[in-house]
């Protein structure tokens, strides 16, 4: 494996235009799937008040944070206005074999 | 969404009855005593419980949509029209008075509700029209915007947690004099305008800065400009017209027709626990009629709301019937509601450690009390 990719899961463990959590290394990151197949990885906590965004809800290409609504376009991280402020991280991804690996390192 | 922001407000009780040690102080302001503790004891942002619901449901229940808000707000809006020209135009006459009432309940109360649900971006699924009726409402339930959309997203993180949560309506033991007096937002708009005045200066309180991020602060300094220079403006039209028929139509409805929200709001949580990490303890879901339920947009169902706010207004009946099973008992009606309220409120002013114990269902799904939520006393 190439270094920093990480195994994170199935192309299929995650639904069409929804998301899933995965841990690694004590971390938590926020795996994505488009209405058209793209996959997109983000860090999993909430920049606002850290709250798991792997709970919240898909919208094209917005989470959306479920204790407070705030929005985060997951392809690029872009925090889209109150109550989030800050951007959030996002990690490279790649598909191979039908699993889904996401750079972390 | 509450009636008030208490300021400062630190209430003390002389010791309890049955000899055991409870807290004898309790600071609901949200940069003192309480405000470390519920920090110290894990109660700050904190892990919730929430009932297990199937993910495909969840996600059914959370779609958002533009449909049922645009039919509302069409609704709101005409009739709004239609009771203030009936209003004006039997004015001077004791026939506008069933206008004015009709139109004071919704400018003054049921624009609450939709300044709730726009502020969630829940109202609609399109954002700018979440944001233009949340602009409106909030002028019109006299709030400033950006104030309380942070405000109220800290009653999301810490609901009812003491210190913690700038939204307590009703802390303990309760001000009967103030919450009688907000009944026509006297005291809740005596406190905006105080609060206007210091915005429009660029200041902010203490406790406003501990909620509101620098990055935002701006945006309240002016919004706040713009709220008096409308006030500004009304008052001068009275005076141009020798009538106080501008203010009836803007601003006095929000003090004349208010007194729906505190009728709606105090069943949300008022004498309900404290420091609990378990909406079902400290908030109420009652059952309401469909006029009362389009006034204040389903906001009865509001252990639904706290546990799943990304749900729209619309879904929070689908989602009560999905989760009810998990919770306790829905209040059949606002009187049954305020059988409990008003002796529970009126019992905190001599008991204030004194609360509703809500009963959770028995059975697997039911965590009777979060392990996290138990509150510790300083010393």
């Amino acid at each position: 494996m190439d270094e920093g990719w990480i195994d994170a899961c199935g192309l299929e463990d995650i639904e069409p235009e929804d998301v899933i959590g995965f841990s690694h290394g004590g971390a938590r990151y926020a795996l994505y799937r488009t209405d058209d197949d793209r996959y997109f990885a983000t860090d999993g906590l909430c920049t606002h008040e850290r709250v798991p965004l792997y709970n919240g809800f898909v919208m094209g290409q917005i989470i959306e944070c479920p204790k407070h609504n705030g929005r985060f376009d997951f392809t690029n991280g872009e925090a889209k206005g109150a109550p989030v402020c800050e951007n959030l991280k996002t990690y490279e991804t790649q598909q191979r074999n039908g699993r889904l690996f996401v750079k972390i390192a | 969404m509450t009636m008030s922001r208490p300021d400062q407000h630190i209430s003390k009780t002389a010791g309890d009855k049955t000899g055991t040690h409870l807290p004898t102080l309790r600071d609901y302001s949200l940069v003192g005593r309480e405000s470390a503790l519920a920090e110290e004891n894990g109660l700050a942002a904190a892990e919730w419980y929430s009932v297990k619901i199937d993910r495909k449901v969840l996600k059914g229940l959370m779609k958002r949509k533009d449909g049922p808000a645009i039919r509302d707000t069409i609704i709101w809006f005409a009739a709004l029209a239609l009771s203030g020209a009936g209003g004006i135009y039997f004015w001077g006459s004791w026939w506008c008075i069933p206008f004015f009432l009709v139109y004071g309940v919704l400018y003054g109360s049921s624009s609450d509700s939709r300044w709730h649900e726009s502020g969630h971006g829940t109202a609609f699924k399109t954002p700018w029209m979440n944001e233009a009726l949340y602009s409106v409402a909030s002028f019109m339930i006299f709030r400033e915007p950006t104030i309380w959309r942070w405000s109220h997203t800290r009653h999301h993180t810490d609901t009812i947690i003491v210190g913690r949560d700038p939204e307590i309506a009703a802390p303990r033991p309760p001000d009967i004099k103030t919450l009688l007096l907000n009944i026509f937002a006297l005291v809740n708009a005596w406190k905006g305008i105080q609060s206007l005045i210091l915005h429009a200066r660029g200041r902010l309180t203490p406790e406003e800065e501990s909620f509101v991020p620098e990055s935002e602060r701006s945006k309240v300094y002016r919004t706040a400009r713009i709220y008096i220079a409308i006030l500004v403006a009304v008052v001068v039209a009275c005076l141009a017209f020798q009538s106080i028929l501008p203010a009836m139509l803007v601003g006095l409805p929000t003090l004349y027709g208010g007194f729906m929200t505190i009728f709606f709001g105090l069943t949300q949580h008022a004498g309900l626990a404290e420091d609990v990490l378990d909406h079902r303890l400290n908030s109420r879901t009652v059952y309401m009629n469909p006029l009362f339920r389009y006034l204040y947009w389903n906001m009865n169902y509001h252990i639904e709301h706290h546990m799943f706010p990304m749900v729209p207004y619309h879904a929070l009946p689908g989602l009560h019937e999905a989760i009810k099973h998990d919770c306790p008992e829905p209040y059949p009606g606002t009187i049954a509601a305020y059988r409990e309220i008003i002796p529970t409120l009126l019992r905190q002013t001599r008991e204030p450690e004194y609360h509703v114990r809500r009963q959770l269902p028995s059975g697997v799904d039911a965590v009777p009390y979060n392990p996290g939520a138990v509150f510790k006393t300083a010393g």
